[in-house]
């Protein structure tokens, strides 16, 4: 039975991320660090449930294996088929969104991962963006992860056009090519602060905005 | 669908791509045994996805009618994909890009199919044009409406309708001809994309005067004329495969390579305009469909109706 989900889960997953292809032809440009499998945090900004499927299928494939996206719980176990993909397929590391209702600490859920010898996927702002700003304001976990885990590198990903593949509320997605760009790495400073390190974040992601 | 002639016309592309690929592995061996002239390298991938490009026609080719419009219909998704992806469009599009790419590419290539010339030759000039600016208009989104339509009906005209007239040509019904359509597929494609080549062939060794110095640094009178002629050329000298006399071939020929110029112009125009070098990354050293098709794209229709009102029955 084990066997059999785990088969099913890797079907999924190639059925899912061909499909992502078929719709966006994604073209990841490397233009501050080279896809070799070192263990990092990818950040991206968030417009779209398709994020972080984008950004998993962009990956080599020996990065891909190695990689979790850190998702809603909230979200993610809704419904068995939802919790199946988020659990089984991407093997999601789940948090909590609401404080009052948490067991576990995200960052030490996150920081957990990490010492396990995976990869993560993290969408600073929280939730998705849909406001004309082209970022929401980061929230603190992507500091006190950098905090708690200081060795590694912090990955800034734009992700482009998602958002017009695939709009708020709509069901059927239109086939355009999207860009992920990743960036050179960040470290946060011995005597940073929250705030000036969040800022810091903040515009090296803005600044893969730029087309090439 | 194959005949002697197609075979020996792909053994004849096999052959010339046999020598690029040993010419390009000397080159190199000599300039760039490290990977890193650019210039090799590139010109080695553009072989490479050459070779790919043939294999898939070849493929699409012995499949018979079916093959070669799933192939189009194909090309045409990944042509529009890149098209749309950079026009201007907000929210209030959505349903009608998404008609575009899974409502009215389906039914051309359906139509096509089904041989309803009266049909596909009007499907997106006048059906697709009038009613797809209504689901738009429908959603309530007035800015840049005319743009926004605009640009979508531009991107049907060039990525659907003109590349479906690349399969049409099995439609044709050509006395004595008969059986044999699938040669006129290969021939129009053979001497625009040879004419292509030649142009970026004679442009590198000769080329000094740019034809148009704000559109395309590549494209020079020397490259324009070399590339045309000498495509010309070699495609009146293989008449024999075709329905036309030498005359005509060679008429035919000077009026296909002529228009793939000009697509190759238009497009870049537009890719100035936006502000990018390739329509897309799919098709290693050439960029994306768009950058390889555009030249048969617009020979294709007038390649097409010219056969057809001279040559065709139907």
């Amino acid at each position: 039975m084990t066997m059999l989900r785990t088969f099913a889960a890797r079907v999924t997953g190639l059925a899912i991320s061909t499909f992502a292809r078929f719709i966006t032809a994604p073209r990841a440009l490397w233009q501050g660090i080279e896809p070799v499998p070192h263990q990092r945090v990818y950040f991206a900004n968030h417009t779209s449930n398709g994020d972080f499927v984008l950004l998993w299928t962009a990956l080599p494939t020996p990065l891909r294996r190695q990689t979790r996206p850190v998702a809603a719980l909230d979200y993610w176990l809704t419904s068995p088929l939802r919790a199946f993909i988020g659990r089984e397929v991407f093997n999601a590391v789940l948090i909590d969104r609401r404080p009052e209702a948490r067991s576990e600490d995200p960052v030490t859920q996150m920081t957990t991962a990490l010492d396990q010898g995976s990869s993560l996927i993290i969408f600073p702002e929280g939730q998705r963006n849909s406001s004309d700003a082209d970022l929401l304001p980061f929230k603190s976990g992507l500091y006190h992860l950098a905090k708690a885990r200081p060795g590694f590198d912090l990955v800034p990903v734009w992700i482009a056009n998602l958002n017009r593949v695939m709009p708020k509320g709509e069901v059927i997605p239109v086939p355009l090519i999207c860009t992920l760009t990743f960036g050179a790495p960040l470290h946060v400073g011995p005597e940073e602060t929250k705030d000036a390190f969040l800022a810091r974040a903040t515009q090296a992601l803005l600044a893969l905005k730029a087309p090439t | 669908m194959t005949s002697p002639h197609l075979l020996w016309l792909l053994a004849g592309v096999g052959t010339i791509l046999v020598l690029a690929s040993v010419i390009g592995e000397i080159l190199r061996a000599r300039l760039s045994p490290a990977g890193d002239n650019p210039v090799i390298e590139n010109l080695n991938a553009r072989i490479n996805a050459w070779w790919v490009m043939v294999i898939c026609l070849a493929l699409a080719f012995i499949a018979g009618k079916p093959g070669v419009v799933l192939l189009f219909a194909l090309c045409s998704f990944a042509a529009l994909r890149e098209f749309l992806t950079l026009t201007t469009h907000n929210r209030a599009d959505h349903w009608s890009l998404v008609a575009c790419f899974f409502l009215i590419l389906p039914l051309q290539y359906w139509f096509l199919a089904t041989d309803w010339y009266g049909m596909y030759s009007i499907f997106i000039p006048v059906y697709a044009f009038l009613l797809l600016p209504v689901v738009s208009a429908l959603r309530g989104s007035t800015k840049d409406f005319l743009i926004r339509v605009s640009e979508t009906q531009w991107a049907l005209m060039i990525c659907i309708y003109c590349a479906s007239h690349v399969p049409a040509l099995l439609y044709l019904q050509i006395p004595g001809f008969e059986g044999r359509n699938v040669i006129l597929i290969a021939y129009l494609i053979f001497v625009v994309q040879l004419s292509d080549v030649l142009q970026y062939v004679w442009g590198k060794l000769i080329g000094r005067t740019k034809v148009a110095p704000n559109l395309s640094p590549s494209k020079t009178w020397e490259g324009l004329i070399g590339g045309t002629l000498s495509a010309t050329a070699i495609g009146t000298a293989l008449y024999w495969m075709t329905p036309f006399t030498p005359l005509e071939a060679a008429g035919m020929c000077l009026l296909i390579t002529l228009m793939g110029f000009f697509g190759g112009l238009v497009m870049s125009a537009i890719k100035r305009d936006r502000g990018i070098k390739d329509w897309g990354h799919l098709i290693a050293g050439h960029g994306g469909f768009l950058d390889r098709l555009d030249s048969v794209i617009f020979a294709a229709p007038i390649f097409f109706h010219v056969t057809r009102w001279v040559w065709s029955t139907t």
